[in-house]
C-alpha cells in the first residue's frame, strides 16, 4: 500500500527528555512535534542548549526518551528493547560527529570497516565495501592511511563513509562542519547532501551554520526543548539535489 | 572486532609499553622469587632426592624430615626385610660429626653410613674414584662443593686448594682418608657430606646405643610402592614413606617451621600487589583514553558483549606478552645464576602459577576499565 511508502522517516509527538532530578533537573526536551520525511535532508537550528543534541539522540537510538511518542523507520525503541534498537542503530542509522570521532590508530580503511564488522560482515569483505566508500567520497588513494594524517575536511569525509558504509536508511550528523572552516564545510555538506539523494535515506542535520542551509529541504528552528519553526530549505537551488521529495 | 581490539592497543606505543612493564614486572616477580623458593625448597630434601635407588624410606613415626634422625635398633632392619613385598632392604646411618682437617681446624660435616656389602644409597655421581673404593682402609667419599669450600685449604697467601683424593682427615679421633669426589645437589644447610660405610659410619661418631637411622627398601617386582608402604608400618610399627612421600614431608616440615615461605610470600605478593596496581592503572589509562572510541561504537550498535570482549581481548593479550617477557627475564637470570650457589628452580607447576597470577593482574584491571565501557552512555558521543 502507498500509506507505508508514504510514512515518514522519523515521526515524534510531545517527546519528552528531563535530565537529572528534583533542583538540578534540566528539561531539555519540553514536548517536541516533528516529522522527517523519507530522503528529506532536515536542519536542526537554534541556540546552544536548546536541546538539538538531546533530540538527535533520542531519533538515533542512543538515549531513551521520558515521555511522548517516536517512531522511527516504523519502529518504537521502547518495544524494540535496549539489545533489539542496539541491533537497530547497527542496521538502520548512520552517525556522524562534530569532532569525527575517527579511531586514531585504524586505518581510514578499517574506520569505514567497522559498522560492516559490526554487523557481522568478515572482514576482507568489510575492507573491500569501505575502499569502495572511500573512493566514493574522494579518498580511494588513501585507504591505508591513519586519520591524523588527513586533513580535517578529510577526516569528515571518512567519517561520511564510515556512516554510509553499511547503507542506513536514517543518518544523524551533529554540527558536521563545524570544526572545518567555511569552504572545506561546504564541500563537506555538499558531499553529505549529494551521496543521501542518491541513497534516497533520510538525514537530520544539527548545525547553527547559517552557511549551510543551502543544503537542506527543511530547517526546523528550536528553542527551549521545542520546535518553534518549520521552514523550506533552498537546496533546490542545488543543481546536486535530486526531485524534491517529502514535501506533501 | 578482535583484530580492531588488538590494533587500537598496539597503535598507542607508549600506553602499550607501560602496560606490557607492569605486568612483565610482576610475572619477573613472582616467576622469579617463586623459582628461587621452590630452588631452595628442594634443597631440603637434597640428600633423599639424590639417593636414586629406594623406592621406600623407613624411619622412626616421630621423623619429621629428613634431617631429624631418630635412631632404630639395629633389629628393626630385619623386621623390615621379612615384610612380603620387600624385594632388599638396606641400612642407612645419617649423623653430625666434626671433622679435623690436616691443618688443624675443625669442621661440622653430615655423614652418610652405606650397607657395607651392597653400599646402597651412593652418590649420584662420582668426580674422582669409584663409589666401590669405600670397601678399601679408612675410605671415605667426600662431595665436592664440601672439598672446594669448607674443607678447602687456606694458605697463608689467602689461596684456598680443594681437598683431593687421596688427603686425610680425623672423623672423632679417627683416620679418614679421601678415596672419591661425588657431584651432589646442593643442600640447604650447606654442610660437607661424607659417605662412607655404615660399620666405619658407626666408628667414626660417639659410641650410641642405637644407630640405624634410615632403612632403604626396595620394592619387588610388581608391587606397589604405596601399599609396601602401609604393610611395612603395619607390620613394624615403624614409619614408611615413598621418595616422594619424604620429599613433601621434608619440604612441609620446612614450609610449617621456618620463616622462609613468609620471606617470599611478602616478596611473591608484593611482585603481584606491584604489577596490579600499575597494570591496573596504565589499563585504565588506556582505556579512558579510548572511552570517546568506545562510544562511538556503541553509538553504532555493537552491542556490550561485542566491547567487553574488545577490553578482554586488549588485556590478554597484555597478560600473554607481559608473561612471556616476564617469565623470559626470570628463565634468564636463572641460567645467567647457574654454577653459583643461588637456588633457583622453575618447574612446569611454577609457571602454571605465575600464568595465572598475571592472566589474573590482566583481567583485574581490564575490569575497572570494562565497568567504564558498560556504563558509558552511548549518547555521551555526542558531548565534545
Ligand atoms: N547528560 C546531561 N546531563 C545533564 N544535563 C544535560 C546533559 N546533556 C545535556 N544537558 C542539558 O540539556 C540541555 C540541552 O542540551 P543539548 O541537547 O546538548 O543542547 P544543544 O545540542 O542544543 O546545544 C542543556 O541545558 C544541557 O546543559
Ligand atoms: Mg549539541
Amino acid at each position: 500500500m502507498a500509506v507505508v511508502a508514504d510514512k515518514p522517516a522519523v515521526w515524534c509527538k510531545g517527546v519528552v527528555k528531563t535530565y537529572g532530578k528534583g533542583d538540578a533537573a534540566v528539561r531539555a526536551l519540553r514536548g517536541v512535534d516533528l516529522e522527517v520525511h523519507r530522503g528529506e535532508l532536515l536542519m536542526l537550528v537554534g541556540p546552544s542548549g536548546c536541546g538539538k543534541t538531546t533530540l538527535i539522540s533520542v531519533i538515533a537510538g542512543v538515549l531513551d526518551r521520558d515521555g511522548g511518542e517516536c517512531s522511527v523507520l516504523g519502529e518504537d525503541f521502547r518495544a524494540l528493547g535496549p539489545a533489539g534498537t542496539t541491533r537497530f542503530r547497527a542496521k538502520n542509522v548512520g552517525f556522524v560527529f562534530q569532532a569525527f570521532n575517527l579511531i586514531p590508530t585504524l586505518t581510514i580503511a578499517d574506520n569505514v570497516s567497522v559498522p560492516l564488522l559490526i554487523n557481522g560482515v568478515r572482514r576482507q569483505e568489510a575492507h573491500r565495501a569501505a575502499c569502495e566508500m572511500l573512493e566514493k567520497v574522494g579518498l580511494g588513494a588513501r585507504t591505508g592511511e591513519l586519520p591524523n594524517r588527513l586533513s580535517g575536511g578529510q577526516q569528515q569525509r571518512v567519517a561520511i563513509a564510515r556512516a554510509l558504509v553499511h547503507g542506513p536508511r536514517l543518518l544523524v550528523c551533529d554540527e558536521p562542519t563545524s570544526a572545518l572552516d567555511h569552504a572545506t564545510g561546504g564541500k563537506v555538506m555538499e558531499l553529505l547532501a549529494g551521496v543521501a539523494k542518491q541513497g534516497g535515506l533520510s538525514l537530520v542535520v544539527v548545525t547553527h551554520d547559517a552557511r549551510i542551509f543551502e543544503f537542506a529541504d527543511r530547517i526546523a528552528e528550536m528553542d527551549d526543548g521545542r520546535i518553534v519553526r518549520l521552514s523550506a530549505g533552498q537546496s533546490h537551488k542545488h543543481a546536486a539535489a535530486a526531485p524534491q521529495q517529502g514535501a506533501k | 572486532m578482535i583484530r580492531l581490539a588488538l590494533r587500537m592497543l598496539l597503535g598507542d606505543t607508549s600506553k602499550l609499553f607501560g602496560i606490557v612493564m607492569g605486568v612483565t614486572l610482576a610475572s619477573l616477580v613472582i616467576t622469579q622469587q617463586g623459582s628461587i623458593f621452590v630452588g631452595i625448597m628442594s634443597r631440603t630434601y637434597a640428600v633423599v632426592s639424590d639417593m636414586g635407588a629406594p623406592d621406600i624410606w623407613v624411619m622412626d613415626p616421630k621423623v619429621q624430615y629428613i634431617d631429624d634422625v631418630k635412631p632404630l635398633q639395629d633389629t628393626e632392619l630385619f623386621r623390615v626385610r621379612g615384610v612380603e613385598g620387600v624385594a632388599w632392604a638396606a641400612p642407612l646411618y645419617k649423623g653430625l660429626t666434626r671433622a679435623r682437617l690436616e691443618d688443624g681446624t675443625f669442621q661440622n660435616c653430615v655423614i652418610l653410613g652405606l650397607e657395607d656389602s651392597t653400599l646402597t644409597g651412593g652418590p649420584p655421581r662420582m668426580l674422582e674414584g669409584k663409589v666401590s673404593d669405600l670397601r678399601r682402609a679408612d675410605a671415605v667419599i667426600v662431595d665436592q662443593i664440601g672439598a672446594t669450600t669448607r674443607f678447602a685449604r687456606r694458605d697463608a697467601d689467602g689461596r684456598s686448594t680443594p681437598l683431593r683424593v687421596g688427603d686425610e682427615m680425623e672423623l672423632n679421633d679417627r683416620r679418614a682418608v679421601v678415596v672419591g669426589i661425588s657431584g651432589n645437589t646442593r643442600s640447604f644447610q650447606s654442610q660437607p657430606l661424607i659417605y662412607t660405610t655404615y660399620s666405619r659410619a658407626t666408628a667414626f661418631v660417639p659410641k650410641e646405643r642405637k644407630l640405624l637411622s634410615f632403612v632403604l627398601v626396595t620394592a619387588g617386582e610388581g608391587v606397589d610402592p604405596a601399599s609396601l608402604c602401609r604393610r611395612i608400618s603395619m607390620e613394624t610399627g615403624l614409619a614408611a614413606y615413598t621418595r616422594e612421600e619424604f620429599k613433601g614431608k621434608t619440604v612441609r616440615y620446612f614450609l610449617e617451621n621456618t620463616g622462609i615461605p613468609i620471606n617470599f610470600g611478602i616478596a611473591v605478593g608484593l611482585g603481584f600487589f606491584v604489577g596490579t596496581v600499575i597494570t591496573g592503572f596504565m589499563f585504565f589509562n588506556f582505556t579512558m583514553d579510548n572511552l570517546r572510541y568506545f562510544g562511538t561504537l556503541k553509538a553504532m550498535g555493537a552491542p556490550g558483549g561485542r566491547l567487553l570482549s574488545m577490553v578482554v581481548v586488549q588485556a590478554v593479550w597484555v597478560a600473554l606478552v607481559g608473561y612471556g617477557m616476564g617469565v623470559g627475564l626470570a628463565a634468564l637470570m636463572g641460567q645467567l645464576s647457574k654454577g653459583s650457589p643461588l637456588a633457583f628452580h622453575m618447574p612446569w607447576q611454577l609457571l602454571v602459577v605465575s600464568g595465572l597470577a598475571t592472566l589474573i593482574i590482566s583481567l583485574t584491571a581490564a575490569v575497572v576499565s570494562m565497568h567504564k565501557v558498560l556504563s558509558l552512555e552511548p549518547a555521551a558521543v555526542f558531548k565534545g
